[in-house]
């Protein structure tokens, strides 16, 4: 067992983990933060998404080790400091863009990532760059649509929004 | 209508603020005091002889509690199955034994051989790879028809053949079927494959056992469906704990499509394991395990003809399907290419004569269950590219050629020759709306500019009806149901006023909390903001059978329907009588009970208050309280249909096909929550497009799979479905439930997969490669581009 230490949404954490530690496990069991998600084994689902040194990763690809004094940035990390939701989940809930919220952590943390490198992405780029995140439930039209929608583009022609 | 959302309002998902911050709580983020972490060392080869099973090295390992094997099974219960199918000549289907863990054979590659127990995942894992297990291979039977071919490798050696049953529907029409074919001015015969597919809902499944010794009471946290089927499952059939002393919960279940409707090895174990050794057992599926573990879906082989008239009038239908079971029945596995399959074959026509055959077989594969749509997409399938065909041998329009045959608005209540009776629907009014919201008539234009790039456009078609709202108890226990199939809600008024209602439907990501409370709110007129919709714990809500079959609104909305109406009569006597009025003069709006004619009133929480501090109450007649419990048992299924229509392009020099766009024109009857529905359609849109263009669940000749993972199964993409366009506006209210739904889950899933097909064979028509009648899914590139060079 080795201590591992790194921030993870600002705060400074420490935790002993073996050297095959996933940075996933690490976060999931270690640092309990439940909300990056384990979808497969072989790096294709994206539901473990999160972000170190502001990069997208897929945590189950990671080693804790490696993330040794980097900034992670969880699902957890995503709202508001007041607690509200943050402009990206807003925008799932409004449109729908989640069924059964599992594969949503990880959809919310590429979204993410898609936005600060294109901030206006046209809907062809958002499917293209959203082909790492696997989701069952949403068949994907108000995935796309949510995040149209964060990048401050018009999506009232995509069908019904909430209320 | 209540102002934070009643029925017909797109109300925001509230479960969706605990999902989008990451708290949601499903069974993979339990984790117990003392908990031990189960590693299930599975079968590698398809079908072998188990000689012997060496673990002494395991058992010494590092932090290794225990390690089980079939021999600690011995004496407990088999997995059961929940339905009974009768063949074609009177006699029970095969059933053979399902253990827990294998019993000296295993019939599948992933059937469980032995569990190591350990204080970690990691130690369980590192002490099951020094496990030595003699096994001698057999050869295995994989495809269906060798399966039953003389002298082929029983998957049991206790039964007399793989065949699970020879089922006919309906037997008694056969003759006449077969005199219509005879008589028949044209006939179209199809033979297709319905390939197998893995249902593969994000979530791996999860359970944990635990068990507390001094109140003898057992709980599995497990990501099911229908929390309350598995305890009724496990614990009387396997092993024997009497409910009160087994409680069920099902937290946060992120997704199903069917393949956690089951009772499951691990579940059983877990809560066996626990008790053994007085310590919380957990286990959490990796995908790769998924893969040979979870339920499959689909996976038949059919041959269907029709036979038609001189004016085209469809004048008789006849199948023959090879159902593949898998090694064991799974919990629901026989009812699906039966009761599920054979009763749809009449589709949205006016067929008269119907006779359907098929013979489900046991195969070296990973069993077979229902997955999203479950027998309904099979039969749609069949019919909806039969027809097709059918017009394109005929030389008409496919449009015109289901509008002739299909059932009449004047026609309903409809009785079909297999055994359903559709109560309302209006087939012609969602065929105009698909075509118009497709934009049909520009279909031409489009198509001449796709020549001009070299692409192949085509358009598809499928109209679908399906059977919803599982079932009346009374006829599917004549069919063969070892369950009853209501559901029920409690619906507790707390004393200020705020409601809690307890549901037997569990919600997987339908949304249930956000609905439930709209379908309440809108009954009494409070806010929706005032109700909590609880589930997924049977140690708290009515026994119920749980979310599949498209039949939480329809059935289990029924019952909090009812419930809340109990809820609403007393509450009006209580109002009655502290306004001192008769019960008959009372009137609920708007959460205001007042008298008719008067200006007298007493709000909803002036009258819960009363319930519970009954000082003014009439309690010589009335019991305090305001909590009420439904059940509701359907008196028939509800029959959602629609028109889906499908535009492609396909590229002559690789066979690819894009799905340019989809349209689907439902009629779900009411709708409760807009926004809800059209995402579900959604999403069974993705996965009808997944099964026609990318997903095969594929077994070489050894039953090894050869798709066991995500880089090897093709699951769709954001960037392989297109966005779609999706319509609920055609209504015909299902007139036998209160709230007139039908139910809108599967829908996606079984009108899709035909129309995909039938755009791409429309598109190679039109290019002139007219040999090509058919492809079967999934559509590859390679699959497209072989089926045009031949000649």
């Amino acid at each position: 067992m080795t201590k591992i230490s790194m921030t993870v949404n600002g705060r400074s954490v420490s935790a002993e983990a073996e050297g095959r530690t996933l940075l996933v496990n690490f976060l999931r069991e270690a640092l309990e933060l439940t909300g990056t998600h384990v979808g497969c084994d072989t790096s294709q689902c994206g539901a473990c998404v999160v972000h170190v040194d502001g990069k997208a990763v897929k945590s189950c690809t990671m080693l804790a080790m490696d993330a040794e004094g980097a900034s992670v940035t969880t699902i957890e990390g995503m709202a508001n400091a007041d607690g509200s939701l943050g402009t990206i989940q807003q925008a799932f809930q409004d449109h729908h863009g989640l069924q059964c919220g599992f594969c949503t952590p990880g959809m919310v943390m590429s979204t993410a990532a898609l936005l600060a490198e294109n901030p206006k992405p046209t809907e062809a780029e958002v499917r293209h760059y959203l082909e790492g995140n696997i989701c069952r439930c949403t068949g994907y039209h108000n995935i796309v649509k949510a995040v149209l929608a964060a990048s401050g583009q018009d999506v009232s022609g995509m069908g019904v929004a909430a209320e | 209508m209540p102002k934070d959302g009643g029925i017909g309002a797109s109300t925001k998902r509230r479960e969706d603020l605990r999902f989008l911050t990451g708290n949601g709580r499903y069974t993979d983020d339990i984790n117990l005091r003392g908990q031990l972490h189960a590693y299930f060392l599975r079968s590698q080869v398809a079908h072998g002889r188990i000689n012997a099973i060496d673990s002494s090295t395991a058992q010494g390992m590092p932090g290794v509690v225990r390690v089980f094997t079939g021999a600690d099974f011995e004496g407990v219960g088999g997995l059961p199955c929940g339905w009974q199918v009768t063949d074609r000549f009177g006699q029970p289907m095969q059933e053979p034994a399902h253990p827990v863990l294998a019993q000296g054979k295993v019939r599948h590659v992933g059937d469980p051989i032995a569990v190591v127990v350990a204080e970690s995942l990691e130690q369980a894992r590192d002490a099951a790879e020094t496990i030595e297990v003699d096994i001698t291979e057999l050869p295995a039977a994989v495809d269906m028809k060798a399966a039953l071919a003389e002298g082929a490798p029983k998957v049991h050696d206790d039964l007399t053949s793989n065949l699970c049953y020879d089922w006919g529907f309906v037997e008694e029409n056969k003759g006449a079927v077969n005199e219509a074919f005879e008589k028949a001015a044209h006939t179209v015969s199809l033979e297709l494959v319905n390939q197998r597919l893995v249902a593969n809902p994000m979530e791996p499944r999860v359970a944990v056992g635990d068990y507390d010794p001094w109140n003898d009471m057992s709980t599995l946290y497990t990501t099911s469906q229908n929390p309350h089927v598995i305890r009724l499952l496990m614990g009387a059939f396997v092993l024997g704990i009497p409910e009160h002393k087994l409680r069920v919960v099902a937290p946060d279940v992120g997704g199903g499509f069917g393949s956690k409707i089951f009772h499951y090895a691990e579940e059983a174990f877990c809560t066996f394991a626990a008790r053994k050794l007085k310590k919380p057992v957990k286990w959490t599926a990796s995908r790769s395990e998924a893969f040979i573990s979870d339920a499959q879906g689909r996976d038949h082989v059919t041959k269907i003809e029709l036979a038609l008239d001189a004016d085209h009038n469809f004048t008789a239908i006849r199948t023959e399907t090879y159902a593949n079971m898998g090694a064991y029945l799974s919990t629901f596995a026989p009812s699906v290419p039966t009761w599920l399959h054979g009763t749809l074959m009449a589709g949205n026509y006016k067929t008269p004569l119907i006779y359907v055959n098929v013979k489900a077989v046991f195969t070296n594969t990973v069993p077979v269950d229902a997955y999203r749509g479950a027998g309904r997409p099979e039969a749609t399938f069949q019919l909806e590219r039969l027809v097709d065909k059918a017009a394109r041998e005929l030389g008409v329009d496919p449009i015109e050629l289901r509008r002739k045959n299909f059932i009449q608005p004047d026609q309903f209540p409809y009785a079909t020759p297999v055994a359903v009776e559709y109560d309302t629907g209006n087939y012609d009014a969602t065929m105009d709306k698909m075509l118009a919201l497709s934009d049909y008539a520009g279909f031409a234009a489009r198509a001449e500019e796709s020549k001009k790039r070299g692409k192949l456009r085509g358009f598809g078609i499928a109209h679908y009806i399906e059977a919803c709202g599982i079932a009346p108890s009374n006829l599917v226990g004549q069919l063969g149901a070892r369950a009853g199939l209501y559901e029920s809600a409690t619906v507790r008024v707390n004393a200020t006023g705020s409601i809690s209602v307890f549901t037997g439907s569990h919600s997987h990501g339908q949304g249930h909390e956000t609905t439930f409370a709209q379908v309440v709110a809108e009954m009494i007129g409070i806010d929706a903001g005032q109700v909590e919709i609880v589930h997924g714990d049977t140690s708290n809500t009515p026994m119920g059978m749980g979310t599949y079959g498209s039949r939480s609104l329809a059935v289990g909305g029924s019952a909090l329907v009812r419930a809340t109406n109990k809820i609403i009569d007393k509450a009006k006597k209580v109002a009655a009588h502290l306004l001192e009025a008769s019960e008959a003069d009372i009137e609920l709006k708007d959460g205001k009970f007042s008298v008719a004619g008067t200006d007298k009133s007493v709000d909803w929480a002036g009258v819960t208050l009363a319930a519970y501090v009954p000082h003014n109450y009439p309690l010589e007649n009335l019991e305090p309280g305001l909590e009420e419990t439904a059940f509701y048992d359907p008196s028939n299924f509800t029959y959602p249909a629609g028109a889906y229509g499908c535009e492609v392009e396909v590229d002559p020099e690789t066979g690819k096909v894009d799905v340019l766009s989809f349209t689907a024109a439902d009629d779900f009857g009411n709708v409760v929550n807009p926004m809800i529905v059209e995402g579900q359609v959604h999403g069974g849109l993705a996965q009808g497009i997944g099964q026609a263009l990318l997903e095969s669940c594929t077994y070489d000749e050894n039953g090894q799979l050869v798709t066991g993972s995500f880089m090897d199964y093709a699951m769709p993409r954001a960037d392989d479905v297109p966005a779609y366009t999706v319509d609920h506006s055609c209504v015909t209210p299902c007139t036998h439930n209160p709230l007139g739904v039908k139910g809108c889950g599967e829908a996606g899933a079984i009108g899709s997969p035909p129309a995909v097909v039938n755009a791409v064979i429309d598109a190679l028509h039109r290019g002139g490669l007219t040999h090509v009648s058919h492809i079967d899914m999934p559509l590859t590139p390679s699959r497209v581009w072989s089926a045009m060079q031949a000649k």
